[in-house]
């Protein structure tokens, strides 16, 4: 078949089974949105950039397939680096598509000309520049096959714009180049039957579940093997949702905000069986402190992941889901009773001590009470995106979450602005399931205008934001860790009418004074077919906690706030 | 420099790449993200026209290692990585260096020493010569070290490049 680079580029796109774009278009990226006209793909245009990158992560995380993003050279382009980055640290499969000038011109700085390969080579798995219009439907074929196998990622496909006009004879069966298949997904089985073995003889055992037991969509398998060993589970926060959080043997999340009795926990654990995590520190505190006394099983389908920052005793290089199965097949052979007992019993006793801890907010409109309304009234499927800041970490901490793919936070990378353009890709993969953005002031305002693109692509989705009037999680560090010096991180001044500037755009808009008014808004917000925005108003003063600080162990972590002395970071 | 060179043992990673646009690019940003501290590097192409060696050579402790041959394993375009055995791999590396040589005296020290090193003096001028010199790195830097007395004008190295011994029964 004879075509353009652009319409097999659209062709291709089409073979993968992508139904939709976010992007914008230029002058570099023209003949491909051309070819776009005449397709059933949708396309639906982001006001920036970012995020259009950050939607397609949302529509990719609620999914589990790859979300795709387009945008025109130069400028366009390294636009989308943020939105690229951020999926990139999170390990969320996007294919992000960029024009660029014509291949004469590329290296003589012509107009609109960014070295998006070089920009993104550290934050993609790989990236193609299309050389020739033949390589189209390979180039596509590998670019979605690298987004997703193994760990996934995002790859990005520059395109110059004379490759995109010229025309070609274009073989659509062409076969991805052999060496791209490098994955390993059984794991070895003596080292299942060890870390059976261990599982079953531990006293104190612990599965810690990341966000690779979601991307592998293993989390029957993971419920399976705690269940059959009765072992306590707790997340990372990319692994919120992995287990179901109202499960008994659920004991929360760990992190530098993570729950109390998770952290308590894993720090007490003889055995820790971790899979698909990369040991963030945020997750562990300071490496030589986290489970030290404890025998680790690593489970890891990115082998470089096994030993980077925390070394185990039992790598296992594989799919978790492969992995998880295999280990409690390997477990029920044995068939042993693990005696779990006198450990439970310790569980239950921490975690009911711990649970009431912390300091409670008087407030009637605090966090907490908010999230926890929003959880009552949201259906179990609904899904919730968030900022970054306290808002992130309180709708982590008290957010009860009961299926994979429906917490979706930037955990990675921590980018500000990334609740609004992910909850519209959320809603784009998922448009039965509700779709709700917990937002902080200062991070809706840095994607705020894609209310415009849920308007007026029809993306109904409810953004609360938990107005403070601060940067407030930086406040907060400037309260504890620097004498309360607030150096730019006050919103107040120039904050704008969240209300008015919702409806400015067409979007249904509350700003609730009491629970009640909120339930309120909140449910119409829900049975409405348009974007509602509400803004509740916040105590400023309200602490995250627990809280490990950086550079400590999990063990050091602050749970009441009258411990706090001024400290350094 | 030299200290780091006495405590740790040299390390050698032999990978194979495709031979196309960027990949060198790929390999050297990988060491510049991950702060590996290598030795040298070399490239060049292989009996596959298709496929480039590249020889990685380094200072460093297990782990590090570890995660410099993971991390190489996780490009695309890196085909195969393997660490080779030092004590059965041949590496080689080949050094110029323009010495200052403004007396017959001198000339015939040069001369000598060329000679126990087996290299060739492939370029003469009035005061100056340049001395070509093949062997492990190890004997590039012997050898450097007694060039010294005569003054170094100039030097290039090409870094190591290695192939694993053939087994022996
Ligand atoms: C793009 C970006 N810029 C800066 C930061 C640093 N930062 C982390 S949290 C935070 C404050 C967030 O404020 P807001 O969204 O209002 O959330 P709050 O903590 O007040 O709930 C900042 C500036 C960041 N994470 N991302
Ligand atoms: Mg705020």
């Amino acid at each position: 078949m004879r075509l353009s680079g652009a319409k097999a580029l659209v062709k291709s796109l089409e073979d993968e089974g992508v139904e939709v774009i976010f992007g914008i278009p230029g002058g570099a990226i023209l003949p491909v949105y051309d070819a776009l006209h005449d397709s059933s793909i949708r396309h639906i245009l982001v006001r920036h950039e970012q995020c259009a990158a950050h939607a397609a992560d949302g529509y990719a995380r609620a999914s589990g397939r790859v979300g795709v993003c387009m945008a025109t050279s130069g400028p366009g382009a390294t636009n989308l680096v943020t939105g690229i980055a951020t999926a990139y640290m999170d390990s969320s499969p996007i294919v992000a598509i960029t024009g660029q000038v014509a291949r004469h011109m590329i290296g003589r700085d012509a107009f609109q000309e960014a070295d998006i390969i070089g920009i993104t080579t550290p934050i993609t798995k790989y990236s193609f520049q299309i050389q020739s219009a033949e390589e189209v439907p390979r180039v596509v074929k590998e670019a979605f096959y690298l987004a997703t196998e193994g760990r996934p990622a995002p790859v990005l496909i520059d395109f110059p714009v004379d490759v995109q006009r010229e025309e070609a004879e274009m073989d659509f069966d062409a076969k991805i180049s052999p060496h791209l298949n490098k994955v390993v997904k059984e794991p070895h089985p003596l080292q299942v039957k060890r870390a059976a073995e261990i599982l079953l003889n531990a006293e104190r055992p612990v599965i810690l579940a990341g966000g690779g037991v979601i991307l592998s969509n293993a989390s029957e398998e993971l419920r399976a093997l705690a269940e059959l060993l009765m072992i306590p589970v707790t997340v990372t926060l990319m692994g919120k949702g992995a287990f179901p959080e109202n499960h008994p043997l659920y004991i929360g999340r760990i992190g530098m905000h993570g729950s109390a009795a998770a952290n308590k926990l894993i720090m007490e654990a003889d055995v820790i069986l971790a899979v698909g995590t990369r040991f963030s520190d945020r997750s562990t505190g300071r490496f030589d402190a986290f489970a030290r006394d404890a025998t680790l099983i690593h489970v890891d389908i990115d082998a470089a992941e096994i030993g980077k920052n925390i070394k185990p005793e039992i790598p296992i290089v594989a799919d978790a889901k492969h992995a998880l199965k295999a280990i409690y097949e390997a477990a029920k052979e044995l068939a042993r009773k693990r005696d779990s007992s006198t450990w439970l019993q310790k569980v239950k006793e921490v975690k009911e001590s711990l649970e009431k801890t912390g300091q409670n907010s008087a407030d009637e409109l605090s966090p907490k009470n908010l999230i926890r309304e929003i959880r009552r009234l949201l259906p179990t499927d609904g899904i919730v995106t968030t900022g970054v800041g306290r808002n992130q970490m309180w709708a982590s901490l008290y957010l009860e979450v009961y299926h994979p793919r429906t917490f979706i936070t930037s955990g990675g990378l921590g980018t500000m602005g990334f609740g609004l353009p992910a909850a519209l890709g959320a809603k784009v993969a998922k448009p039965n399931s509700i779709v709700v953005d917990i937002d902080g002031d200062g991070s809706f305002l840095m994607t705020e205008r894609e209310l415009a693109t849920s308007i007026a692509e029809n993306i109904p989705i409810i953004a609360v934001i938990l107005n403070d009037g601060w940067l407030g999680m930086v406040k907060y560090w400037q309260d504890l860790f620097y004498g309360r010096r607030y150096c730019a991180t006050c919103l107040k001044r120039g904050i704008p009418d969240f209300v008015k500037l919702a409806e400015a755009y067409g979007a249904n808009a509350a700003r609730p004074q009491s629970l009640e008014e909120f339930s309120k808004a909140f449910k119409e917000a829900m049975s409405s077919d348009r974007t509602t925005v509400i803004d509740v108003w916040i105590n400023p003063d309200e602490p995250v906690l627990p809280f490990a600080p950086p550079g400590r162990s999990l063990a050091e972590m602050i749970i009441d706030l009258r411990e706090v002395r001024r400290g350094g970071s | 420099m030299e200290a780091r060179r006495v405590k740790k043992p040299l390390h050698v990673i032999s990978f194979i790449v495709e031979n196309k646009p960027g990949v060198l690019f790929r390999v050297a940003w990988l060491i510049r993200r991950r702060n590996f501290n290598i030795e040298s590097i070399s490239v060049g192409p292989t009996e596959n026209a298709n496929i480039s060696r590249m020889t990685i050579t380094l200072y460093g402790d297990e782990p590090t290692v570890e995660q410099v041959v993971k991390q190489l394993r996780k490009l695309v375009d890196v085909l195969k990585v393997s660490r080779l055995d030092p004590d059965n791999t041949v590496i080689r590396e080949m050094a110029l260096v323009k010495v200052h040589v403004p007396d017959p005296a001198a000339r015939a020290d040069l001369d000598y020493y060329v000679r126990a090193f087996r290299g060739r003096i492939v370029d003469l001028s009035p005061d100056a010569a340049i001395v070509e010199v093949t062997g492990t790195p190890q004997k590039i830097d012997a050898f450097i070290e007694l060039m010294r007395s005569f003054g170094i004008k100039e030097l290039a190295r090409t870094g190591a490049t290695a192939l694993p011994r053939s087994p022996k029964e």
